[in-house]
């Protein structure tokens, strides 16, 4: 890391966020001027591009790529035609300890005295809410689910290697063309067809714009630079923004610029969920790069230090803040920018490239927070790359990620996508396959599907209110066998899906009528072909999911049941039932039981994976085949971010032995704890799901550093990573703790029951260990310097 | 039906032969070794472990006791039943040694197949001492073989040559616990003598049998200068160009002592440091014999 990242880097990462008004402003003057005067994609596409032409713009001290979404690194726009925050709101992000935003007096001003009045009743959200009916609200209110549209707009978007091909004027080209060839005579939507278009025309102009706005400042600042390197560096930087986006790039800096004003352009567009991805960045800067090469305009080290400036770009805009439920769900600055490494090629020849090798390095050196990388493995990614990425993902950070490059293409296969597209799609967000560049995958919320069975265990009733939320699915004091209870609990699935499913595609049809995305739109495969807005089907392949939680509570919860009521266990169902509206009060002993004594999930097996593999089915088969508006199609995936974390909160205690409030398992991992046979067995019992059924699982493997030590542990390492994906697995990260989580394992031994640390020859869970030895392995750990 | 007594199964090991592997701990060891850190698989019966401090006193034990010795303090009268383990919700009472067949170890064994395969690895039959129980042994390492697995044993060799040219016809791999060569010594620190032990070793070695010995270097006991030359003279001397991987003890055996109801017989002694590791392993090293510290991968 060179002196210029060294002071990007430290600026970026100690820069505390602020909320900045200036977006919600631009946004407030310009509605009050044109609302109703303009077809809703072209208002939209107007807005966009006013606020290409009126934002501050910012070129900051030594920076090599440009642009920032907010007046400054760190600023964080806001949305107020999405969400509009309250005075209360904004104190709230001031002044919370976790996750704060700095918010000026100006910016107060500003909302009570503009933005406020103008957006109150017309925000998406409070129109969203204002035709929510009653059946969907009762059990949002119960933390069945959540819905990530009440305050962002759809995103979860990735791109491919057009906008590496084709600038915005190649883009108007093709929009004009469109435009041209619009059957009026026949075709009821050609009027609309037409508008968007022309809205999407607006929006590449809006681009522009923004790109020459910071030519023209850094042509200034080079006027008045005194220091001769900078002054040449900064009209390179205004020779790169006369080019592009306006024109495909020619060489690596101009790609990497081209990405970087696409990006923000869309999540100044809107504030996207989530935010935008490059996708498989390795593969659409190759050619930039070893053509720079080849051609001596650049070296590694220069390479790199590029895409340290672009690292550090993303890492300046964190997540929009955002207001009410949410805030608890998602304390993240993260916008979950993702970029995807190695993979297959769209012939199926291996992908990865020296690109590869320096993002990699780049993610190492820089360990911000944004972006985070993930490596696509496929059968033939390089031991050499795998193990690279092995070598970064000791050293604790828990990034980068890895997939199963051909599970992941199955899974898009199977949906009926084209083999070349799938090849070149992979993950974004967390661990959600998508065609990058091709389609509009919107993720619609959270299921907290343990609260599922809690309803099937209190007919419908939340025993938390004592409010009927759902429909009676039967006395479960009256249930004869396991399968009744299951059916009870299938019963509360079906139908707490079918009403979030149902609001959630009003949501949807609301997005695509009153806030479509005409700059995204152009980015994106088919939408100028098909004069049709992301929102609204224009993408080539289009799905909706959503995110199943708790599948370890869920599946030990009923495997607890089972064993202990139904099949010659001690416990008659109404003791269980007291027993956990009495949050294990007085029955300690019979909460032990269960949590000791009960087949769980991630122990390879099979009376506890099974139930799993039934949960799972269940799941995906009460989302599979509702139909979406945009002509697309439900699926699941399993992931809970943090909101397990949330929905536990909102969960009382289940039959696994977990707590009330306590959090659910996450993602698609077992119960925290529950797994007590090493990493393999989990592996093994993940295996057992399809994971090609769902849009990705989520899969958390805790390590001590010790455990990975030497040569011998990337080998390990990287050899468990490819028997799970040789076994069908989508995902894997590895958390490789230190010393704080083994303190805490100390006070909170039934938390960490899975923590495996090598004592001598051998590894124990640490738990087990007397507390002599626990403490000498801290204190190994510590010298080690881990 | 053929059964062994199980006190472990162990998914995940990497220290145990090559690669990835399972460890089955198969219970009784003729031997008695001062410094045993499986002190649960000395003797062949089930036995019952007590962990008086996870005990949270709900008496479920005390309840399904055949005998009372759950009552009693000191366990006077405990048949090993396990009834009492099956009922502790507290995991304060396990079972230590259950009759398993052939096929529910192969069972264990077989579900982490995709990890051996990946990594070279296998099942790992130790214990107590796998050679005590021939039958069982012979059995599961010959059902190995069928199905594809490889195997390693773990074992002091003290064991008639029977038993230890069929259980090397069949296993992959013998891990070799050679501990002392001097067999005064070695009877004062195993209560048995070590000639045949020696013995197996030596015709093991003519035979080419695959076999890595493992050393516990046990401070005080047997790293004196004169051992460990005995030691590379015996091994280099064999010809048989056999790894040698020293194993620094280590205490965290002391636990399961107190569980046991017993006293740690090696109290005070603290595990050899890295240079003192570091001394033997040249000095073995200079006989031409292949070394590593720890258990190999």
């Amino acid at each position: 890391m060179n002196e210029r990242i060294r002071r990007l880097r430290d600026e970026s990462f100690s820069s505390r966020p602020s909320f900045s008004a200036e977006r919600a402003t631009i946004i407030t003057e310009f509605y009050r001027e044109w609302e109703g005067k303009a077809s809703v994609p072209v208002l939209r596409a107007m807005a966009f591009r006013r606020l290409c032409e009126r934002k501050s713009i910012w070129i900051g001290q030594g920076e090599l790529i440009v642009g920032e979404r907010g007046p400054r690194p760190k600023a964080v726009s806001s949305y107020p035609e999405l969400t509009c925050h309250s005075l209360d709101d904004l104190r709230v992000l001031d002044t919370r300890p976790m996750t704060g935003y700095a918010v000026s007096e100006a910016d107060l001003s500003v909302y009570r005295d503009v933005v406020i009045p103008y957006w109150t009743g017309r925000s998406m959200r409070e129109r969203a809410f204002a035709e929510a009916p009653a059946d969907w609200k009762a059990l949002y209110e119960a933390g069945l689910f959540t819905e990530f549209m009440e305050q962002r707009a759809p995103g979860h978007t990735a791109l491919d290697g057009t906008i590496y091909r084709k600038g915005m004027l190649d883009f108007k080209a093709d929009i004009a063309r469109s435009r041209a060839s619009l059957d009026w005579a026949s075709d009821p939507d050609a009027l609309r067809k037409d508008d968007e278009l022309a809205a999407m025309d607006v929006a590449c102009d809006g681009a522009i714009v923004f790109a020459e706005r910071h030519a023209a400042l850094a042509e200034t600042m080079a006027a008045g630079e005194s220091d001769p390197v900078r002054a040449a560096e900064l009209r390179v930087i205004a020779e790169t923004c006369r080019r592009v986006p306006a024109r495909a790039p020619r060489d690596f800096r101009e790609a990497l610029q081209t990405y970087w004003f696409v990006h923000l352009g869309t999540i100044t567009e809107l504030n996207g969920w989530d935010a935008m991805s490059p996708g498989r960045l390795d593969l659409h800067l190759r050619p930039f790069y070893t053509q720079d090469i080849a051609e001596g305009r650049l070296d590694r080290e220069s390479a790199k230090e590029l895409l340290a400036c672009f690292w550090i770009k993303v890492n300046n805009t964190p997540a929009p803040p955002k207001v009410g439920v949410t805030a608890a769900e998602s304390g993240t600055y993260n916008d979950f920018t993702n970029i995807d490494l190695g993979g297959l090629t769209r012939d199926g020849s291996d992908a990865s490239n020296e690109v590869s090798y320096l993002v990699l390095e780049t993610l190492d050196e820089l360990r911000l927070l944004q972006p985070q990388a993930n490596l696509q493995v496929s059968a033939k990614t390089p031991g050499r790359l795998l193990e690279a990425a092995c070598r970064v993902i000791r050293k604790g950070a828990g990034y980068p990620s890895l997939f199963n490059a051909e599970e992941v293409i199955m899974a898009q296969v199977g949906m009926g996508k084209e083999l070349g597209d799938a090849r070149e799609g992979g993950v974004s967000g967390c661990v959600e396959t998508g065609c990058f560049g091709k389609e509009a995958y919107l993720l619609h919320g959270y299921l907290n599907v343990p609260k599922v069975l809690e309803l099937a265990l209190n007919d419908g009733i939340d025993p938390a209110t004592g409010l009927r939320v759902s429909i009676p699915s039967g006395d479960p004091g009256r249930f004869s066998s396991f399968d009744e209870l299951y059916a009870a609990f299938e019963t509360q699935l079906r139908h707490v899906v079918g009403l979030k499913i149902r609001f959630s595609d009003r949501l949807d049809r609301m997005f695509a009528q009153y806030m479509p995305a005409p700059f995204l739109s152009v980015a994106i495969a088919d939408c100028i072909g098909r004069g049709k807005d992301y929102y609204d089907g224009g993408a080539r392949y289009n799905t909706d999911y959503i995110q199943f939680c708790g599948l370890g509570t869920t599946t030990d919860s009923l495997s607890a049941l089972k064993m202990h009521v139904f099949e010659g266990g001690r416990l008659t169902m109404r003791e269980f039932l007291e027993a956990l509206a009495s949050n294990w009060k007085e029955r300690d002993a019979l909460r032990l039981l269960i949590s000791n004594k009960t087949p769980k999930f991630g122990n390879d097996d099979d009376r506890a994976d099974a139930l799993a593999v039934r949960v799972f089915g269940s799941v995906a088969g009460a989302i599979e085949g509702h139909g979406s508006p945009r002509g697309g199609s439900w699926r699941m995936n399993v992931l809970s971010t943090t909101c397990h974390v949330y929905f536990g909160l909102r969960t009382g205690a289940t039959p696994d032995g977990r707590f009330a409030r306590a959090p659910e398992s996450d993602g698609a991992s077992p119960s925290q704890g529950a797994d007590r046979n090493g990493p393999t067995a989990v592996m093994k019992s993940l295996s057992k799901l399809d994971h090609a059924r769902s849009g990705g699982t989520l899969l958390n493997q805790r390590f001590l550093p010790a455990a990975l030590s030497g040569e011998e542990g990337i080998g390990r390492l990287s050899s468990l990573v490819r028997t799970y994906f040789r076994l069908g697995g989508h995902h894997v990260q590895f958390n490789v703790v230190d010393s704080d989580t083994l303190r805490d394992a100390q006070r909170r031994p039934e938390a960490h029951r899975d923590l495996l640390v090598r004592v001598a020859g051998y590894s124990d869970y640490f738990v087990d260990l007397d507390g002599n030895h626990q403490e000498e392995i801290i204190s190994r750990t510590a010298q080690t310097g881990f | 039906m053929n059964r062994g007594i199980v006190f472990d199964i162990r998914k995940s090991c990497w220290h145990d032969g090559p690669g990835l592997r399972t460890t089955v701990f198969l219970k009784g060891c003729p031997l008695d070794c001062a410094w045993c850190h499986n002190p649960e698989g000395r003797s062949p019966e089930p036995e019952l472990s007590i962990r008086a401090e996870r005990c949270i006193g709900c008496g479920a034990c005390a309840n399904v006791c055949p005998t009372g010795a759950a009552s009693d303090p000191a366990g006077t009268g405990c048949i090993a039943c396990g009834a009492c383990a099956d009922v502790c919700p507290a995991e304060a009472r396990r079972r230590v040694g259950i009759p398993m067949t052939v096929a529910a170890v192969m069972a264990e064994i077989e579900k982490d197949r995709p990890f051996y395969e990946e990594t070279g690895g296998g099942a790992t039959f130790s214990g107590g001492e796998p050679l005590a129980s021939p039958d069982f042994l012979l059995a599961i390492l010959g059902t190995c073989r069928e199905q594809g697995i490889r195997t390693a044993v773990e074992t002091s060799l003290f064991a008639p040559w029977d038993v230890v040219a069929r259980t090397a016809a069949l296993a992959d791999l013998l891990l070799c616990d050679l501990k002392i060569v001097d067999g005064g010594k070695h009877r004062a620190m195993t209560g048995a003598h070590n000639a045949l032990i020696l013995d197996n070793l030596r015709i093991l070695a003519r035979l080419g049998a695959a076999v890595r010995i493992r050393t516990p270097v046990v401070p005080g006991m047997n790293d004196a200068d004169a051992d460990i030359e005995a030691l590379a003279a015996f091994v280099g001397g064999l010809g048989a160009g056999w790894p040698v991987e020293l194993l620094p003890y280590h205490d965290s055996a002391e636990a399961k002592y107190r569980s046991r109801g017993g006293t740690y017989p090696l109290a005070g002694i603290l595990p050899p440091d890295l240079a003192r590791m570091e001394n033997i392993a040249a000095r073995l090293r200079a006989a031409g014999i292949q070394v590593t510290i720890g258990g190999a991968s």
